[in-house]
């Protein structure tokens, strides 16, 4: 497989080598940074560490992919993205490794992701997650994924979110 | 925004969604820049609110200020590291079909669970999503099944095959 962004299997995903300091690391940056002129300082200060060996540690687990980026992160539901759209398409099987790959690297779509599909009550195969100011505007954007995926596409239909009724961010408790 | 879209809420919403889509969110050129240009690259260095402001032709304390001001304002989340979405475990994707009159109910028994980190309602038959997050394959496969034993209702579960997602946030204005 080429080409292709790092694949995260959720079910046979392990960990790189993220030993207990990592964590804490993690533990203490995943609700953010400080917003102090030295922030990785002043991290390293709170657990006890060298803000070299800070500095290290996230840039290899930067590296090794488990931290994806660093990012000043936009609450887009704030900022007027406050039309979530999960599209659901039927893509035939030979193509959906392709069409995936293409889906994902569109502008308008923040997570994409291949997924069985469970006949008969579900047909879909490709899960493409678009935001919209307005419901018109995230119709423009399936409009767009429907004529990328043209011929190869049975079906498709937008699930658009009602509630939010749990998120949470944190992925390793303190 | 349709009439029919019901408010979102939810924990992660630190300010208020309604107060904010009644007041359009007025930007400064500063805010929309550090908006758009560091959703991936922020810098992993001693002083990165120092580079920014060179790079963006500021001073350290305006950038920090107007990060502060972003976050307080509920527009952005958090300034840091951004991890990838499993550092170890298992996870599923899985829907419920539930009738109008016991939504409530069930989506109450769905939150509840610790392992559930994403709940939402879609307008859709299956009008129920939810991500199951665990340490292990077996450890997700109990919890769907207790939730199916708990609201008497049949689980779609649609784990992960493959991502397409690269996750490099997305263009808020273009």
């Amino acid at each position: 497989m080429t080409g292709y962004p790092r694949a995260l299997n959720e079910t046979q995903q392990t960990s790189p080598s993220l030993d207990a300091t990592d964590r804490r690391i993690i533990v203490a940056t995943q609700a953010g940074l400080p917003l102090v002129a030295e922030p990785y300082a002043a991290l390293a200060r709170q657990l006890g560490l060298e803000a070299d060996e800070v500095l290290q540690r996230v840039a290899a687990m930067q590296e090794n992919g488990m931290i994806r980026r660093i990012a000043a992160v936009p609450n887009h539901y704030a900022l007027g993205y406050t039309i979530n759209g999960m599209s659901v398409w039927n893509i035939t099987d030979d193509h959906i490794s392709e069409l995936g790959r293409q889906v994902g690297a569109l502008d308008c779509v923040s997570h994409c992701y291949h997924r069985p599909r469970h006949l008969p009550l579900w047909p879909y195969n490709l899960f493409a997650m678009v935001h919209g100011r307005s419901r018109q505007d995230a119709e423009e954007k399936v409009s767009g994924i429907e004529v990328l995926l043209g011929e190869y596409c049975r079906g498709h239909e937008v699930l658009y979110s009602k509630r939010i009724l749990k998120k949470t961010g944190l992925r390793i408790q303190g | 925004m349709t009439a029919k879209h019901t408010p979102v809420t939810g924990e992660s919403q630190s300010a208020s969604p309604l107060a904010i889509l009644e007041t359009p969110v007025s930007l400064t050129a500063l805010e929309k820049c550090l908006l758009n240009e560091y959703q991936r690259g922020f810098p992993l260095c001693t002083s990165p609110f120092a580079l920014i402001a060179e790079q963006q032709g500021v001073t350290e304390k305006d950038v920090i200020s107007t990060l502060d001001s972003l976050q307080q304002r509920g527009l952005v989340s958090r300034v840091g590291p951004v991890f990838a979405p499993l550092c170890a475990g298992a996870s599923t994707l899985a829907a419920l079909s539930v009738p109008d009159d016991e939504l409530e109910r069930v989506a109450d028994c769905v939150s509840r669970y610790e392992e559930v980190n994403h709940n939402y309602e879609r307008e859709h038959a299956f009008n129920l999503w939810f991500v199951v997050t665990a340490p292990d394959q077996a450890h997700v496969q109990r919890v769907l099944q207790a939730i199916e034993a708990e609201t008497g209702l049949p689980v779609l579960n649609l784990p992960l095959e493959r991502s397409f997602y690269i996750d490099l946030g997305f263009p808020l204005w273009c």
